[in-house]
């Protein structure tokens, strides 16, 4: 259990600094109005802000967004993202004091940048001037020694579902501030549109302040951009690995999970970080579910075992043994409870929602038979109305898998709105029709008919990526995702990334980068880059290596427009096992599949 | 960089116990005191500004261990190279310009459409700051937001949009010509950076009309989609209707107007609304939906009005028995289904609450009405109904029990609408798989049907290992020991 790294693993870059920097930036720009003041923290900045700067030393008078404000000072400060919703929020405040004749200052912050469109609002509402802006540019976040997430779930919906190039700037800025700190990248691998033009832009950031990176040694060898839609299935599969089905479970946010009284197994709820200093969390998060509870009930015993040793201690290794061994011992104690009560409530959910023929399901639509068992399964998924959300994440899985969506079946009774989410699922490509392309080749031709020039080009990639097909089926058989099992796949000794799955499957986004890394291109790929229809956006960049160390060349930067799931996480951090290689994540935000369902759904302004 | 946690305690400790004597005229705020006793202590490095006229407490009139405080950690700790202590040196500086007294305004959308700013009043505080040299580990920490110099309006199209992406003051207004403005977009979508394609079409909608802006993006995807998500955000919904029509996209349109009713509360006004929507050219499948909407939402107003009446009036057991939760307003079909088949089971198929009306109107399939009406009269435990649900007679007026689910389903919601033995076992006999009759026969404990369907499999073995899961000296026990010492069975093993 719990595999050790190869000895030869090479060290990861220490992170925190990003912490520090952060912290420091935002103190320094709330001293920037002297004086005592209110302060409004978005609620989706509030784990974020937490896990950087302990709040209570902050002492933030935070009030979410929405609550009626009770206000005690002459200052207001506002740390929002750079939403309409909120901006429109401010103003109302703000104008609402103008007509009680009240002055007060008002603050701004928008983290990670501000937006026009926001300016634009305060403009529109007639308070620009009246309230001053200031950027908190904090964009990553370390939640992990090897994870970095830039908290921003709606990176997701506003890129793949709405063509919004928003972040980019911000991804780009981050990957440079990365490379200011930790040396350039000799290595750079891409996948898809929005890597493109992420990679593109940050390029342009480095061009312009030249200099900063040179000279130094590069301390990460691989960098390796991939955009989420490039690979759909693998998020959209129940996750088994332990960190996976917590987050499937009880949702794993900003790195830290509630627990609730059903696992605390007392009358209260308990937050608790889900981190490499959770020494057992640490050993189980990588491991398929049905390893779990073995391990752990070893780990009691163990626990017993040194427990009981103290009973023929004389008075002096009493001693030792409360003073050093203890304090350690009784840690393990409350952590090994906390997550045998976790695998408890785990079982008994899923055992509640026949979590075994759902498997059963995902693994013949991946594996490509009894697909009218699978549809059947669905329908009655739907009928039973066990939850819509993971009804439509069963539908998107079936029409990715199967290249359309062989029925129209009967989600309406979900709800009408639910229409819109349809609507939606289908232009992000999480939802491909049977018969594709009829009505956009009639646009299409319309609108070629318009135009002349190279602007022809354009378009015809912008309406190639709305009339997408999946490919999912010949993809699998390339790279050969379903891997060949003689016998019972064995999940405590796993062979490849597929243990995440059970031995299912390999998620698709990893092999990817599996083959990449081993060719050191895209050479050979060629016919997997097209059927992925990244034809353009497959990209590779190598500057000569001669100051990289071997040992920062098995250091690989994986960067996730988009999202990426734990799954993921856990088949890398695999394959870096066996490889001798250790991966570094960089993702818009940690997600799975209920995430990207709910992106989907409309819901009122 | 590699500070332990316990130096960082004793550091965020240690700061606030610098002695300090200060005289300070506001009294009431002890805390306050402390805290300037913290700023004041930065003093060592910070510029020797005469701060007296401004309050340097921090933010919360709590003795915050003091920024520059955690800069020069910060810095110091940076490998000690060159640059960190550049770095210090320069978030020095800011820390004196930060006494600077502040104008109000600061660089600004408006200002660059308006082309001009107004010399030093639109002085800001990050703009005074952007001379220093922000050469440091975090480029953003007092990165330069703007240079207020912005009187040259030289700019071309491609220096404009780099601008516009660090975030500077920059005037878009000497963009006039058609062609100028066209290739301002052209150079912010090749930069990719969406804000600033989305500054340039704020700057493009106000100064084109909108057939000429149409016009134009219709061959410009990229911007086109950043359009259309602007226009969806800020809720102008009227342009946005305006931008599909022009582009033909009727579906999108249709969308998009039925989209509005998710912001109308007022179920009627919402009912009007969804009148409208039918008759949008929506795909033929959709329009169905829509029409079923419009249907669905008048019926529920009927039904609410009526059922608040009886409600209230208190003369309707059900009602009184168990109160409604909510309002039946905008629920979905199924729940719809659900609530009337518990409140208005019996009813004539001719009143709009009855479920077998539902069931016809909105075409619900034989399953999924079997499935909702089943777990609302077993919530009910009203048995009778549940048994005539699965009734069915045929010609010759035998009658017979078929469950278009599949009796293994219906076991399962009545086990978990809590039905008694009696009920269960008589279902769970009627599953047709032996195996899953035996497996959920043990799974909810009806030992009759287990011990009879052993009995009838002649299987010995598991009969006895039954036993040993019924209480002792039950009836069940019992009877496994007479039919385990009856002479009648040739069990098969």
């Amino acid at each position: 259990m719990a595999f050790p790294h190869r000895p030869d693993a090479p060290e990861l870059p220490d992170f925190s600094m990003l912490k520090r920097l952060a912290r420091d930036q935002l103190i320094y720009l709330l001293e920037q109005l002297p004086g005592k003041k209110d302060l409004f923290i978005e609620a989706d900045l509030m784990s974020p802000l937490d896990r950087i700067a302990n709040v209570s030393i902050l002492k933030v008078r935070s009030l979410s967004l929405r609550s009626c404000p009770s206000f005690l000072f002459e200052q207001l400060c506002f740390l929002v993202r750079p939403r309409i919703k909120n901006m429109r929020y401010i103003a109302s405040l703000v104008n609402a004091d103008k007509v009680a004749g009240r002055t007060r200052k008002y603050k701004v912050i928008f983290s990670p940048q501000k937006f026009y469109a926001c300016e634009m609002v305060l403009e529109e509402e007639g308070i620009y001037g009246d309230v001053s802006c200031d950027e908190w540019a904090f964009s990553l976040l370390p939640l992990d020694v090897d994870l970095l997430s830039m908290e921003l779930p709606e990176f997701f919906r506003d890129y793949f579902l709405e063509g919004d190039q928003r972040w980019i700037n911000t991804v780009a800025q981050a990957l440079h501030l990365l490379s200011t700190l930790y040396g350039p990248f000799p290595n750079c691998y891409g996948i898809g549109r929005c890597a493109k033009m992420a990679y593109e832009l940050w390029r342009k950031l480095e061009e312009e302040e030249d200099g900063e990176t040179k000279g130094r040694r590069p301390e990460i060898g691989h960098i390796f951009l991939l955009d989420r839609d490039v690979d759909f299935v693998t998020a959209l599969c129940s996750q088994v690995v332990y960190e996976g089905l917590v987050d499937d479970t009880f949702r794993i946010k900003c790195g830290s999970v509630d627990f609730g009284p059903e696992v605390t197994s007392s009358d209260k709820s308990l937050k608790v970080l889900l981190n490499a200093e959770d020494k057992v969390f640490h050993e189980i998060r990588n491991e398929h579910f049905s390893n779990v509870f073995g391990f752990l009930s070893q780990k009691a015993r163990n626990l017993q075992a040194q427990y009981d040793r103290r009973r023929g201690m004389d008075i002096k290794q009493m001693k030792n043994f409360v003073s050093q061994e203890l304090k350690g011992l009784k840690q393990e104690h409350r952590l090994l409870s906390l997550h045998i009560g976790a695998c408890e409530s785990i079982m008994k959910k899923k055992t509640k929602q026949d979590f075994q023929e759902l498997i059963k399901t995902e693994h013949a639509l991946l594996e490509g038979f009894s697909i009218r068992e699978s549809t059947s399964y669905i329908e009655e998924h739907i009928d039973r109305q066990v939850s819509p959300i993971e009804s439509l994440r069963l539908l998107c899985l079936l029409s990715i898998t199967e290249n359309g969506e062989p029925k129209r079946l009967q989600m309406r009774i979900y709800g009408p709105e639910h229409l819109l989410t349809f609507s939606n699922l289908r232009r992000a490509g999480l939802l491909t029709e049977q018969g594709p392309g009829d009505t956009l080749t009639a646009v299409e031709s319309k609108v070629s008919k318009l135009v002349t020039d190279k602007a022809a080009g354009k378009i015809t990639d912008a309406f190639s990526s709305l009339a997408k097909r999946s490919n999912f089926r010949a993809i699998s058989k390339k790279l050969n995702l379903i891997p060949r099992v003689d016998g019972e796949y064995d999940l405590k000794v796993p062979r490849d990334m597929a243990y995440v799955f059970s031995g299912a499957y390999v998620p698709l986004s990893c092999r990817i980068i599996e083959q990449v890394l081993e060719r050191r291109s895209w050479q050979g790929l060629d016919e997997v880059v097209r059927l992925l229809n990244c034809g353009d956006f497959a990209f590779t960049d190598m500057t000569k290596e001669d100051k990289a160390s071997s040992e920062s060349l098995r250091l690989i930067l994986v960067v996730f427009l988009g999202g990426c799931t734990f799954s993921e996480i856990s088949a890398l951090r695999f394959l870096g096992r066996e490889k001798g290689y250790r991966f570094i994540f960089l993702t818009t935000a940690v997600t799975n599949s209920a995430r990207l369902m709910e992106a989907m759904s409309e819901v009122k302004a | 960089m590699n500070r332990t946690k316990g130096d960082e305690e004793e550091y965020w400790n240690s700061s606030k116990f610098k002695a300090f004597t200060f005289d300070d005229e506001d009294d009431e705020l002890s805390q306050l005191k402390e805290s300037k006793r913290a700023v004041n202590s930065l003093r060592d490095f910070v510029d020797d500004d005469d701060d007296d006229d401004l309050e340097r407490v921090s933010w919360t009139g709590e003795p915050v261990g003091s920024i520059s405080w955690s800069i020069k950690e910060t810095a110091g700790n940076s490998g000690s190279t060159h640059e960190g202590r550049e770095q210090l040196k320069s978030r020095n500086s800011f820390s004196s310009y930060a006494q600077l007294p502040k104008p109000t305004s600061t660089y600004s959308l408006s200002s660059f459409f308006r082309g001009r700013t107004r010399p030093g009043s639109f002085q800001s505080l990050s703009d005074a700051l952007s001379d220093t040299p922000a050469k440091s580990y975090a480029p953003e920490l007092g990165r330069p937001k703007g240079e207020y110099r912005d009187y040259s309006n030289d700019w071309s199209p491609s220096d404009t949009v780099r601008r516009l992406r660090k975030g500077k003051v920059c005037s878009l207004e000497r963009f006039r010509s058609l062609q100028d403005k066209l290739q301002l977009l052209e150079e912010a979508v090749s930069m990719h950076d969406g804000n600033v394609i989305t500054a340039v079409l704020i700057f493009l909608k106000r100064t084109l009309s909108k057939e000429i802006l149409f016009r134009e993006l219709e061959v410009r995807q990229i911007a086109l989609r950043h359009l259309i998500h602007f226009l969806k955000e800020i809720g102008d919904q009227k342009l946005l209707l305006d931008l599909f029509r022009f582009l033909d996209r009727t579906e999108e349109l249709a969308l998009s107007h039925y989209r509005e009713h998710l912001n109308i509360q007022d179920a009627d006004k919402r009912k009007e609304f969804l009148k409208t929507c039918i008759g949008l050219p929506f795909s033929a499948e959709d329009s169905a939906h829509i029409q079923d909407h419009y249907t669905l939402l008048e019926r529920q107003i009927i039904i609410e009005a009526n059922d608040c009446h009886l409600e209230s009036a208190g003369q309707t057991e059900i009602f009184r028995k168990h109160p409604r939760k909510a309002s039946i307003l905008n629920m979905p079909l199924v729940t719809t289904l659900f609530y009337s088949c518990f409140y208005h089971y019996t009813e004539a198929e001719g009143t709009f609450s009855s479920p077998v009306n539902l069931k016809k109107t909105f075409k619900i399939p034989d399953k999924q009405y079997v499935l909702t009406a089943l777990a609302a009269r077993a919530k009910l435990r009203a048995w009778n109904d549940v048994d005539a649900l699965f009734t069915t007679k045929n010609w010759l007026g035998y009658t017979k029990k078929r469950a278009p689910i599949g009796f293994h389903r219906v076991v399962e919601i009545l086990h978990k609408n809590n039905a008694p033995v009696q009920i269960l076992q008589e279902y769970v006999n009627l599953v047709e798989d032996v195996d899953t009759k035996l497996n959920l026969a043990t799974k909810f404990k009806c030992h009759d049907v287990v011990i009879d369907t052993c009995r009838d499999l002649k299987d010995r073995q598991q009969l006895l290992a039954y036993r040993s899961k019924v209480d002792k000296g039950s009836a069940e026990e019992e009877k496994i020991d007479a039919l385990l010492s009856s002479s009648q069975i040739r069990w098969k093993n």
